[in-house]
């Protein structure tokens, strides 16, 4: 009797404490928002590839919450939530990994400071020998390039092994977002193409803790497109001009005699070299701080192919500095076929055309010295100039030289416009050559420039009336066609 | 400022002095700061050259799976040799012999940068201009509102004048076509146009320009007042007489040489 007393005094004695041990580890649930106070869900959420893009981006389109601007206008913003998988929350994780093993087995590693994330890994991995540190290395290497691999397996697995992440977050007002990443597999923001991505769209309270999701839409996939219909008429302008430099071209060919109207800046050319020939005194030809790749410097050779020509006929002296060694390359080119053109090849000296610098202003002070101590007769600018055309151009005014000066830099052409005789301004310099040069492929084109030019005059008037017109009437038809000529990115 | 700091301060005091001394004429200071310039520059470039293009792009790669690899051979972008190789033929420029070969990456380069360039020029230069060109005037607001608001960039009339110098501009810009009669009228308009904005142009970078002087100056100033200790920061008193040692050493340079200069044109003179 005692025993049972006993057994039965122990089971409730058990059963409290386990009462009062189960009341101490209960936590109180959350309270789940009156729903009340819930907004409404956006609607007719959509999720397609981004257009005429490269890929890696997906966009976003959806009916604003009906407490969105209305109802109880409680919607403060809209976050864009993706399907992640696991696997590609841990790639980060082993990439830092890598790194710490790179470091450790490079050179200068020094220990990690205490409590930071390189001192975590550091000390996961501080009793490690050399070795075995790069044969952790290599592993961690394939693992990270095989887990870039199962991207694409891992996102059609969805919904096992991941979780949603905020990838995009719009304001209150929005129906649209995108989730724009990279193709760089090596950063965070790596995106792969021809994966299935799932997205939903929260709308967010002022109170972050009272949101509606909206339903989940996917399987999505962002991949590039190969024509970006946003720059049609990009290539509708390339062809038509394309077409009229032909016509021309031909046409100048067949003997047809192509006006050029007189240009102060290029007349003078020929009498600036007459005078340095007259003085004694070389010719300084400046082709500006542009690489061989830039127009203005394209255009600046054949000027500069001119001019060596002129200079061989008259026997003077040519000085040519150049900034950049490919564009003195091709400069050396240019004056040697110059020189060979003249019937001069035995004039014709390496060192005429020779490399100063790559730095702006130390070539601008090797430049000055050398217009102040040679005193050039005639000092010619033409092609890509920056800050330094105002120093050129004074220093030259100072020693008394003839300055012709020709750039397409809008901000450098006043400076020229001030300190030379003779300024060649824009498209002036691309026609110089033409005019120069009198040759049919470049008469030919400078026509269709013209041609072009008249064509843009034409539609820039009807686009503004049709503009203006839509606005007026609210033609829709209107407003398509001046839309045609936006370019998109 | 710690001595050796100091130092090189005034070393930057003496090639501003020396530079700012080409205002003068050509001169010895100049042509020392001059060649220091171009010499460390030219270095400068070299090994810019050298360590961020053809070690890291060429010698040495990492190949998107990690992996580093000797000039691209064996990996997955072997393609990267083919810029190594037309580089490489630009050194057969110090042959007589075979100088021709460099021309191939030379044409290639330009011709390669020539086409890429003609839709982004047509994109940037012609299109996105035509378009921004055809925009609804503000006709609510023709005149603006309020003193001198009438050329407000808002204004409808602002929008229209833009209108009219874009097309006039455009015509001054015919070259097949002789500059005559009501045509070179039109030019006229676009030619008075671009030089209105030419002018707005230099004298925003003008302004620029003048705070750069101004900063030269301060630089100077407080040179000076560091060789005197006249912000107290001079760590290490012992070395206070040093630092003003270096400042008369170099206004001494400047006054003596300015002294020869003034004796040199007197003698000229004379003469």
């Amino acid at each position: 009797m005692k025993l049972k007393l006993f057994v039965v005094s122990l089971v409730v004695l058990l059963s409290f404490s386990i009462a009062f041990a189960q009341e101490d580890t209960l936590t109180v649930p959350p309270i789940p928002p009156d729903s009340a106070l819930l907004p409404a869900a956006v609607t007719g959420l959509v999720a397609k590839d981004t257009d005429n893009d490269h890929g890696h981006a997906i966009t976003l389109k959806w009916q604003p919450s009906a407490d969105d601007g209305a109802g109880r206008q409680s919607v403060a913003m809209y976050e864009v939530f993706r399907w992640v998988p696991d696997l590609m929350t841990r790639i980060p994780a082993l990439r830092d990994t890598l790194e710490y093993l790179k470091l450790r087995t490079g050179d200068g590693w020094s220990p990690p400071e205490p409590g930071s994330r390189t001192d975590s890994i550091h000390n996961v991995f501080a009793s490690l020998d050399d070795a075995q540190l790069e044969e952790r290395k290599e592993s961690l290497e394939q693992t990270i390039s095989q887990a870039i691999r199962d991207l694409p397996a891992a996102h059609a697995a969805y919904p096992e092994d991941g979780d949603w992440q905020q990838v995009a977050v719009a304001p209150a007002g929005s129906a649209t977002a995108a989730d724009v990443g990279t193709k760089e597999k090596d950063t965070p923001d790596y995106l792969p193409d021809y994966s299935d991505f799932y997205y939903r769209v929260d709308a967010v309270t002022a109170d972050p803790a009272i949101r509606t999701a909206s339903e989940i839409v996917g399987p999505v996939q962002s991949y590039g497109q190969w024509f970006n219909k946003g720059r049609l008429a990009v290539s509708v302008f390339v062809l038509i001009f394309g077409l009229l430099t032909i016509f021309f071209v031909q046409h100048a060919r067949r003997g047809a005699d192509l006006y050029v109207r007189p240009m102060a800046g290029i007349e003078a050319v020929d009498d600036a070299i007459g005078r340095a020939t007259e003085m004694g005194r070389p010719i300084l030809y400046v082709l500006g701080l542009g690489t061989a790749d830039m127009i203005a410097t394209i255009a600046s050779f054949t000027i500069l192919g001119r001019v060596a020509r002129r200079v061989a006929e008259y026997q003077t002296k040519l000085i040519v500095p150049a900034y950049e060694p490919v564009v003195m390359a091709v400069a050396q080119e240019v004056v040697k076929t110059a020189y060979y053109d003249a019937g001069r090849p035995d004039d014709y000296d390496e060192d005429i055309v020779f490399f100063v610098t790559s730095l702006q202003f130390a070539y601008v002070a090797a430049v000055n010295g050398l217009m102040l101590r040679e005193l050039p007769a005639t000092n010619v600018y033409m092609g890509k100039f920056f800050a330094e055309s105002l120093l050129l151009a004074e220093t030259g005014a100072v020693a008394g030289s003839i300055q012709i000066a020709g750039t397409d830099e809008i901000a450098q052409i006043p400076f020229f416009i001030v300190a030379c005789d003779y300024t060649l301004i824009g498209e002036e310099l691309y026609a110089a050559s033409a005019y120069l040069g009198r040759e049919p492929i470049l008469l030919g084109s400078l026509k269709a420039q013209d041609w072009a030019k008249a064509g843009v005059i034409a539609l820039a008037v009807a686009g503004l009336a049709l503009s203006n017109l839509a606005v007026a009437y609210d033609w829709s038809w209107a407003s398509s066609i001046v839309d045609f000529f936006r370019v998109v990115d | 400022m710690d001595f050796s700091t100091f130092l090189w301060t005034t070393f930057a005091a003496f090639l501003t002095l020396a530079t700012y001394s080409f205002l003068y004429k050509d001169n010895p200071f100049y042509k020392i700061a001059e060649h220091i310039v171009t010499g460390v520059a030219a270095g400068y470039f070299a090994i810019l050259l050298w360590h961020n293009g053809l070690v890291p792009k060429l010698w040495f790669q990492r190949i998107d799976d990690g992996d580093w690899w000797w000039l691209w051979l064996n990996s997955s972008k072997p393609w990267y040799l083919i810029p190594a190789i037309l580089g490489m033929l630009m050194w057969t420029r110090f042959s007589k012999k075979y100088q021709w070969v460099s021309r191939w990456p030379m044409a290639l380069y330009i011709g390669i940068s020539a086409g890429i360039a003609v839709p982004l020029e047509m994109s940037n230069r012609v299109n996105k201009q035509l378009y921004d060109t055809m925009a609804d005037l503000n006709w609510a607001n023709f005149f603006g509102q309020g003193t001198y608001a009438m050329f407000d960039t808002t204004s409808g009339l602002s929008q229209l004048l833009i209108v009219i110098g874009v097309v006039a501009a455009l015509i001054y810009f015919f070259f097949s076509k002789a500059h005559t009669g009501l045509f070179g009228g039109v030019a006229k308009v676009g030619i008075w146009t671009l030089m209105i904005g030419f002018g707005a142009s230099f004298g925003f970078t003008v302004m620029a320009r003048i705070s750069l002087f101004i900063n030269r100056m301060q630089f100077l100033g407080g040179w000076g007042q560091e060789a005197f200790n006249a912000s107290g920061t001079t760590p290490n008193p012992n070395y206070s007489a040093w630092y003003q040692v270096f400042f008369w050493l170099l206004a001494l340079l400047v006054i003596g040489y300015a002294a020869y200069e003034i004796v040199k044109h007197l003698r000229s003179r004379k003469t």
